[in-house]
């Protein structure tokens, strides 16, 4: 409950941070930490205006896009705090759930029959296709350190204070937030801010979507960039601290997360579209030594 | 041909009229004498009796010579010409004209299709029925983009022919901003109108349109304005030159999303473009340059303004460039994309920067220098890789130039004469009859060719725009082949060329 609870309020200032970070960065004022819930109340607001030639996947695929982030929401525990649902091996569930929220994306660009939409939906696919494992064998890592499949058992045994070695915390941590950067069409695979519809990844998919459909895919987008804070502050709750303590480090953490992500932003350019694929790898690569070492801790590998 | 040289009024009774015949075996042989020689303008126009006149007129970088040949089309004779784009490609763009304004059928063209125009204007007046290249094929696609600009800019159309990500073919198709200037500049009106309208001909070139516009009807009165009006127009045209240069290398950053660089440096393009609205009232130079004279002259106030401007924005300017050019992802992206190659750019006619950063050493303030620019205290770079890195940091060479040359230029402002003109207390201002000239000046994009002709009367009779994008447009369409799609923003970016200058 606490876990879906701190989403829902870090999504609301989440992209404010990010943006107000860039723009601080480049020497700006910026906008007001709550533009991004303005203009999505905003949105929320207006009709949507469809094209004649697409079909009912078009209307369907932002609510479809916006449950499953939601869904995924109730698989995250709070440190020792359990999450609402939780099952053995619901890793699988939580990250399928997330590409099936994509992959309603991608048939919505394709509904548009828009050549910019089509290309859009094929560099969406490799990028997820290619991010996937990364995902899993970090997973894969965590169960074979904690012996647990599910989300909630992981981060129970899991965290700072359990004397896993830093070093690969800081490799997961890493992964983890490039992880999120791609999954949330960051830098430097994707660029949120262009202007440029042929450079776009996940920006030229929603190039159709107006009105009601584009606020909950703005908002989708939120929430599940806070999801992903909320996963990467559970690494950092230790279980002897009451849970004011963790909620207060939680939001430390998150916010913190959000300036990285401005940082990251602000002093480096975007790859070529070419380079994307060997960059995410890198990830997988990272991934895989992070499962290797998980290996030789548990005695698993013996060298 | 007839030689002459840059700014020189000559009679048109010297230039001797052609049969199509031996006019297309001159041009040739003048072309194929030398290397260094290309094709600045070649327009036509109708004569009172329906004929067709038509101007060639070459230029030789390394002699400073202009060559004129002409030739006439009689209104009943037979339209159906060989071309010279047969024999070289950068003539295609004046001989499209041609037979798009007049009918001239060029026989052997490799691309007659229209410049500014409805494809066929009988089956519809739309813009739409281009005949575009296709390449058929179950792994090529299409994507077309525009007219209507994701950044609202400008409209021009985009048609790429791809395989995944990669572009095999562009095909530019532009027009959409056509406003009839040639045939305003002759329509009667005061000088006065057609400076002004001489300044809207590309907002970001009005200095460089307008001098070169002003110089043209100066020439034609057989007057000159004083030194220090000259050097004033100099630093002008340096001024632009920089305040566009910083804003493409910010646009360039925001393109590969190098958020800092283009932060810094579009907020750095405002002081250069603000001391113009201190100095004559608009921020990009409309109503400085005048026919005789410049509306607001550079006082002792404004010139030390001038160097406070100047030194401030180099203070800021420095570290930026410098960090832009070392950050290794912002190399990542410039180096060996969309490259354009000596050779290519050679063939196109390309000028300007486009050409200087395909290892082509074109300047008209070197090659084919008028007034100030004898002194030859102007420095030109050339690149050779013809790529996108190339052309963005042929940029930060030119700012650098530019200011050392501004400085050079404030100091000979303060000892030249501000009473040796000609032209400021002439009453009566005629224009020479039956003549013809030629003006060309460097602007930021390359050579800005202004040709004018008058009649017995001394009228105007044609006035002829050249902007340099009407060779370059071709160069950026040669730099996406073999790139991916992803790239062509910052490949039209590093151009930055010009539609209404293209489209008039």
């Amino acid at each position: 409950m606490i876990s879906i609870a701190l989403i829902l309020l870090s999504s609301v200032f989440f992209i404010g941070i990010v943006n107000r970070t860039k723009s601080i960065a480049s020497g700006r004022i910026g906008p007001g930490l709550l533009q991004h819930l303005k203009d999505i109340v905003r949105l929320l607001k207006k009709g949507s205006v469809t094209s004649t030639s697409s079909s009912f996947i078009f209307q369907l695929a932002p609510t479809i896009s916006f449950v499953t982030v939601i869904v995924a929401c109730l698989f995250l525990p709070f440190g020792d705090q359990p999450s609402i649902l939780s099952f053995q091996y619901d890793v699988v569930v939580f990250a399928y759930l997330l590409a099936l929220g994509r992959f309603s994306m991608i048939l919505m660009a394709m509904d548009t029959a828009s050549p910019f939409e089509g290309m859009g939906a094929n560099r969406e696919a490799l990028y997820g296709m290619l991010v996937e494992p990364a995902f899993f064998v970090l997973a894969g890592s965590f169960a074979v350190l904690t012996g647990h499949t599910s989300l909630n058992e992981i981060f129970r045994d899991m965290h700072l204070g359990s004397g896993v070695s830093y070093l690969m915390a800081a490799f997961a941590v890493y992964v983890f937030l490039q992880i999120a950067m791609v999954e949330n069409s960051r830098l430097p695979v994707d660029d949120p801010k262009t202007h440029l519809e042929l450079t776009m990844v996940h920006e030229v998919i929603i190039l159709d979507n107006s009105g009601f459909d584009l606020g909950m895919i703005l908002a989708t987008t939120s929430i599940r960039f806070a999801m992903f804070g909320v996963l990467i502050s559970n690494f950092a709750l230790p279980p002897m601290v009451p849970l004011w303590g963790k909620i207060i480090i939680a939001i430390v953490v998150m916010a913190v997360f959000a300036v990285v992500v401005g940082l990251l932003e602000s002093f480096r350019a975007r790859n070529r579209m070419k380079r994307n694929p060997q960059f995410i790898f890198t990830l997988t690569s990272i991934a895989i030594l992070v499962f290797f070492t998980v290996l030789i801790l548990t005695n698993k590998l013996v060298l | 041909m007839l030689s002459f040289s840059n700014l020189d009024v000559i009679s048109l009774d010297a230039i001797p009229v052609l049969s199509y015949g031996t006019f297309l075996t001159t041009v040739l042989d003048h072309m194929k004498a030398n290397d260094a020689r290309h094709c600045v303008n070649y327009m036509g126009y109708r004569l009172p009796n329906g004929d067709l006149e038509c101007f060639c007129v070459l230029a030789d970088d390394s002699t400073s010579q202009l060559f004129v040949a002409r030739y006439h089309l009689a209104a009943s004779g037979t339209m159906a010409l060989p071309s010279l784009s047969a024999h070289y490609r950068a003539f295609h763009i004046f001989e499209r004209v041609l037979w798009e304004n007049h009918g001239v059928q060029f026989t052997d063209h490799p691309w007659l299709k229209p410049v500014r125009y409805p494809h066929d204007a009988a089956h519809g007046a739309t813009i739409d029925s281009y005949p575009f290249f296709r390449i058929e094929g179950g792994e090529v696609h299409e994507v077309g983009v525009g007219p209507i600009h994701a950044g609202v800019i400008k409209p021009g159309h985009f048609r790429f022919q791809c395989t995944g990500e990669d572009v095999v073919h562009l095909e530019i198709k532009l027009g959409y901003q056509h406003r009839g200037i040639e045939r305003l500049m002759v329509h009667p009106s005061t000088m006065l109108q057609r400076t002004v309208l001489a300044e809207s001909i590309a907002g970001d070139t009005t200095i460089g349109h307008t001098w070169a516009f002003v110089n043209a009807m100066q020439a034609l009165m057989r007057g000159t304005v004083s030194d220090a009006v000259e050097i004033e127009r100099a630093i002008a045209l340096e001024l632009e030159r920089i305040a566009i240069h910083i804003g493409d290398l910010s646009a360039l950053n925001l393109d590969v999303a190098y958020q800092l660089g283009s932060a810094v440096l579009g907020a750095l393009r405002t002081p250069m473009i603000n001391f113009f609205q201190w100095w004559c009232g608009n921020r990009f130079g409309k109503g400085l340059l005048r026919v005789g004279q410049n509306r607001s002259s550079l006082t002792p106030a404004l010139q030390d303004q001038l160097v406070e401007t100047l030194d401030d924005m180099e203070r800021r300017y420095r570290p930026i460039a410098d960090t832009m050019f070392e950050l290794p992802s912002v190399l990542a992206r410039f180096e060996r994309t969309g490259i354009v190659t000596t050779e290519q750019a050679h063939i196109i006619g390309a000028v300007g920067m486009a050409a200087r950063s395909s290892g082509l050493r074109r300047d008209v303030r070197r090659s084919h220098p008028h007034g100030v620019y004898r002194a030859e205290d102007v420095q030109t770079h050339v690149l050779h890789s013809g790529d996108v890195m190339a052309r963005t940091y042929l940029r930060k060479l030119e700012i650098d130039a530019s200011i050392t040359y501004i400085r050079i230029l404030l100091d000979r402002l303060r000892t030249a004469s501000r009473d040796n003109g000609t032209l400021e207390d002439r009453p009566v201002r005629e224009l020479a009859p039956r003549s013809m000239v030629v003006s060309m000046v460097e602007g930021w994009r390359g050579e800005l060719v202004h040709t004018s002709i008058t009649d017995e009367h001394g009228a105007l009779v044609h006035h002829s725009v050249k902007d340099p994008s009407m060779h370059n447009w071709f160069a950026l369409a040669l730099s996406l082949r073999g790139n991916e799609i992803s790239d062509f923003p910052i490949c039209n970016k590093s151009y930055d060329l010009s539609y209404c200058g293209h489209d008039l």
